[in-house]
């Protein structure tokens, strides 16, 4: 305690401004903390964890390092049936909590459509949807099963996926390759030209991106790779720009190296080279895996999962287990493209939300200036939207970091009690899709999340 | 006459600069009643029963409810409202171009964090400061005594100091925490479960020129069994281990046995000499630590005006220690505590807001059996801009003894002089010593 007598004192001030005034009058620096009310409802659970306080915080810093210490490695390939546990014919992941066929959204519908007769489950789309209503396909979360998918996020037996390993905790997870924009499954679109680019990326691109990674002859280390990416513009999840072509240039040699056939290195070099998103499936996986390293801690009140299924949005914490809390899925604002508006939009979907989770997207808006008019304003806006999240992080990030914000590590490890006690819901980046199925994304922007999941999980963390 | 209540969503003011809000625009001509509250279900209650009907307004949202003359005096009431709420929310961190923290946690500048939020919401609040490494001064009351234990604790293992809750004051190298008087610097340290025991034991010291090093308050629960004085071990540690403090003087009421006997033995290893003001009044306190830095109290010589009049006392007080040393003083009498939770559950302290008092005061001097009327004028940093002055008129319509114990240092805000010249010439005694005054009491009653 040798640091509050003899020496100048600085006060933070939570309440009555008159206090603040007076310390102001006799020279004393005043912090103001623009302190307001909790979420009602959650007063009697704040103050029973407040009474845990001690505890909370070593469960919370250890969740926090397990989060922090991972190394996501992109190791390889594989497919979905070997890799998943459970991963027969007729089950069907998506994004999100778990959610029925009857009330799914028209995007994650179209979705499931396409993956069936991407299957061969069914011989046509009317097939598919009557095989869906029968209950004869099996719905799990990727969350569930070790994985995570953008928007619909689903997965079906036959896709390959790439495999991201946390040699740090041992863990691992997987995703799909991104598709690209436009009519594209994650959206809902699900006719022959999306069918016939899942063929070939089944076929093609899987095959030749495994072979490349192998020829690469170590896996590529993805915090590092995000970690510059951060530098050069991208926040990690609307912006990908820069993580995609870093990608690229280490894997181009290894591709120019191998003996398929020119076409089909050329045709994945095009692919990727034409899709900005294409390295948001490895940045999801990568934050998949360092999230899941910090689930289990009892007592945590640290949020290792958000994630949306077109319906409901939902929040898991690491100190309360394989447990949902959900609420209703928001609507986005933000910016569309020609043609569309808010009433063509769909509800907040996909496990993107797994990047903020980790301290990226709009956690990390201040590093992607460029997309700021997403957010509705200028640099000046992204810079706010990424200081407001240190009011609800535990920690800053050791990887990620703001040049502008001279280098200090993005918010990492959301606590959900100071989510619950400021109002300050996550900032989350997303794509905006079309609520018919098979027509995609229509725009992105910026959703909040339903502040009655954050209520629930924090109830239940305090045995309410 | 017409009626106006207007609800206004998520617009959050805390509950002093709202009630200095309704106060000013009650005051607005033509205007009968103005309650501004949050709607909270005890602020919703109270304007209930001012007669207006709130309907459908949680604790989040401002309700504005105006009783006026006719519609312009409605009017001007609302934008009287609106115009003191622009002057008192002017939040600075917002003028500089950049809203404010919403959580201590991102308090990085700060050593210490000062809690005054609703009573309510403090255990999280206090917990968060402590996990982000600040020292807490938590003014705030209506922690359970639980939670107090549990921070407190956290505290120590941390190497932070807790002062509170319901702590009301401090002095941290010359700077006044709450309400706190602007005393001197110098050799005498304290360390005190009562805020206003520190007010009167720093300000009696002043009259005698000895001067403060440090205050810390502790919160009026810290010597109780479950807590076990954690805080005023601590505390006395911290002035043992500071070059600046000569002599320590500790004030609470009598402790819980056991918590007596760590105290005894911390102050015992402190290796300075120690004041335990267990039991004493804070005048006989104030005066031994005198004596321990080689100085001495001055003699309360104040006399009464007018003979002793038998009848009933009457001791009207913002300080708890103050009244509580008062009432076993005299002996016998009505004492009320205005700064207790039941008078400021929805309102300002007296210290703040003197106008429950005062009502009081006028109704005690209309009693024929009231034959003295004892009160306490406190100054300070917190304080009323000028408490005499609020009194002065009230006191000078009474035709009774009126007995002020003016808690005040020369360098208060407020004019340690003035104010006692202004409650002089209302026809009040004036001593600086609650001691003395209580005295005084007990002697007007007693003819």
């Amino acid at each position: 305690m040798a640091d509050l007598l003899g020496r100048p004192l600085a006060v933070a001030n939570a309440g009555v401004d008159l206090f603040a005034d007076e310390l102001e009058r006799q020279g004393v620096p005043v912090e103001r903390v623009e302190w307001r009310p909790p979420e009602p409802g959650t007063e009697e659970a704040l103050q029973r964890l407040a009474l845990e306080a001690a505890a909370i915080a070593h469960a919370n810093d250890e969740a926090v390092e397990r989060l922090q210490a991972a190394q996501p490695m992109l190791a390889g390939v594989g497919t979905a049936r070997d890799l998943l546990p459970d991963m027969h014919e007729r089950a069907i992941l998506h994004a999100g909590p778990p959610i029925d066929w009857a009330e799914m959204s028209g995007p994650l519908r179209g979705a499931v459509i396409g993956a069936a007769v991407h299957e061969g489950l069914a011989e046509s789309r009317e097939a598919a949807e009557r095989l869906a209503a029968r209950g004869e396909l099996e719905f799990a979360p990727c969350h569930e099963r070790g994985a995570v998918g953008p928007m619909a996020g689903v997965v079906s037996a036959s896709m390959p996926m790439v495999v991201v390993e946390n040699p740090a905790h041992g863990n691992r997870a997987c995703c799909t390759f991104n598709e690209g924009l436009g009519k594209v499954l994650r959206y809902g679109a699900n006719d022959d030209e999306v069918l016939e680019r899942l063929g070939w990326i089944r076929d093609v691109l899987a095959r030749v991106f495994a072979r490349a990674l192998d020829r690469l002859g170590e896996p590529i280390d993805l915090r590092a790779m995000t970690a510059q990416a951060l530098q050069m513009g991208d926040e990690g999840h609307n912006r990908n720009r820069a993580g995609t072509s870093l990608l690229l240039r280490s894997l181009l040699p290894a591709l120019i190296e191998l003996d398929d056939p020119s076409a089909d290195v050329a045709a994945v070099a095009r692919f990727i080279a034409g899709n900005d998103h294409f390295y948001l499936n490895l940045t999801m996986p990568a934050a998949k895996a360092a999230a899941d390293a910090a689930a289990g801690i009892d007592g945590s009140s640290i949020v290792v999962a958000m994630a949306r299924n077109g319906t409901e949005f939902g929040v898991r914490l690491s100190g309360t287990g394989d447990r949902w809390f959900t609420g209703p899925s928001g609507m986005i604002d933000g910016l569309y493209l020609p043609g569309f508006g808010p009433e063509d939009a769909n509800p907040d979907i996909g496990d993107s939300s797994i990047t903020e989770t980790v301290g990226l997207g709009g956690f990390a808006m201040a590093a992607a200036p460029a997309i700021v008019r997403f957010v509705g304003g200028g640099a000046e806006d992204a810079l706010e939207a990424t200081r407001a999240m240190y009011d609800i992080a535990w920690s800053e990030s050791r990887s990620y970091q703001i040049p502008a914000l001279g280098f200090r590590g993005t918010p990492v490890g959301i606590d959900a009690r100071e989510v619950v006690a400021t109002r300050v819901l996550p900032f989350v980046n997303t794509g905006i899709a079309h609520r018919e199925p098979g027509v995609g994304q229509i725009g992105a922007g910026l959703v909040e999340p339903p502040m009655e999941a954050f209520a629930k999980a924090v109830r239940a963390l305090a045995g309410q | 006459m017409t009626e106006r209540v207007i609800v206004r969503r998520g617009a959050y003011h805390d509950s002093v600069t709202l009630m200095l809000v309704s106060s000013a625009a009650g005051r607005e001509e033509g205007a009968e009643d103005v309650a501004v509250g949050m709607a909270t279900p005890l602020n919703l209650e109270l304007i209930a029963d001012q007669g207006f009907a709130v309907e459908d307004a949680g604790p989040n949202d401002l309700v504005i409810a105006v009783r006026a003359r006719d519609e312009a005096a409605a009017d001007a009431a609302v934008a009287a409202v609106d115009r003191e709420l622009a002057a008192k929310g002017g939040a600075p961190a917002a003028a500089a171009g950049r809203p404010s923290a919403r959580s201590l946690r991102s308090a990085r500048d700060s050593s210490l964090a000062f809690l005054s939020i609703p009573g309510e919401h403090v255990a999280h609040e206090a917990a968060t400061a402590l996990e982000a490494g600040l020292h807490v001064f938590c003014f705030s009351d209506g922690m359970s005594l639980a939670v107090e234990a549990a921070l407190k604790r956290r505290a120590v293992e941390k190497d932070l100091l807790f002062m509170g809750a319901d702590c009301g004051t401090a002095i941290l190298d010359g700077v006044a925490l709450g309400f706190a008087n602007a005393v001197e610097r110098g050799p005498v340290g304290i360390v005190g479960a009562s805020g206003t025991g520190i007010q009167e034991v720093s300000c009696l010291l002043d009259t005698a020129g000895i001067g403060i090093s440090h205050a810390i308050g502790v919160g009026g629960r810290d010597l109780s069994a479950e807590v076990g004085g954690l805080m005023m071990r601590r505390g006395l540690e911290l002035l043992a281990a500071d070059d600046a403090t000569r002599a320590i003087v500790a004030i609470s009421k009598p402790p819980d046995p056991q918590v007596a006997d760590a105290i005894e033995a911390a102050a015992g290893a402190a290796g300075k000499a120690v004041v335990l003001g267990f039991g004493l009044t804070l005048e006989e306190t104030a005066a031994r630590a005198a004596g321990l830095v080689g100085g001495a109290l001055p003699a309360f010589e104040e006399r009464l005006r007018r003979p002793p009049s038998p009848g009933r006392v009457v001791g009207l007080y913002s300080g708890g220690t103050l009244c509580a040393e008062a009432a076993a003083i005299v002996g016998e009498g009505e004492f009320t505590d205005f700064g207790a939770d039941e008078f400021t559950r929805g309102r300002a302290h007296p210290m703040i807001d003197p106008s429950l008092r005062l009502d009081r005061l006028a109704a005690a001097a209309r009693d024929p059996e009231v034959s003295v009327l004892l009160l306490d004028v406190v100054l300070g940093f917190g304080a009323h801009p000028d408490p005499a002055g609020e009194l002065a008129p009230v006191i000078a319509d009474v035709d009774r003894h009126v007995i002020a114990a003016l808690c005040g240092a020369a360098g208060d805000p407020q004019g340690l002089d003035g104010q006692r010249a202004q409650l002089e010439a209302a026809g009040a005694v004036v001593t600086r010593s609650n001691a003395h005054a209580a005295r005084l009491a007990r002697e007007a009653a007693g003819g």
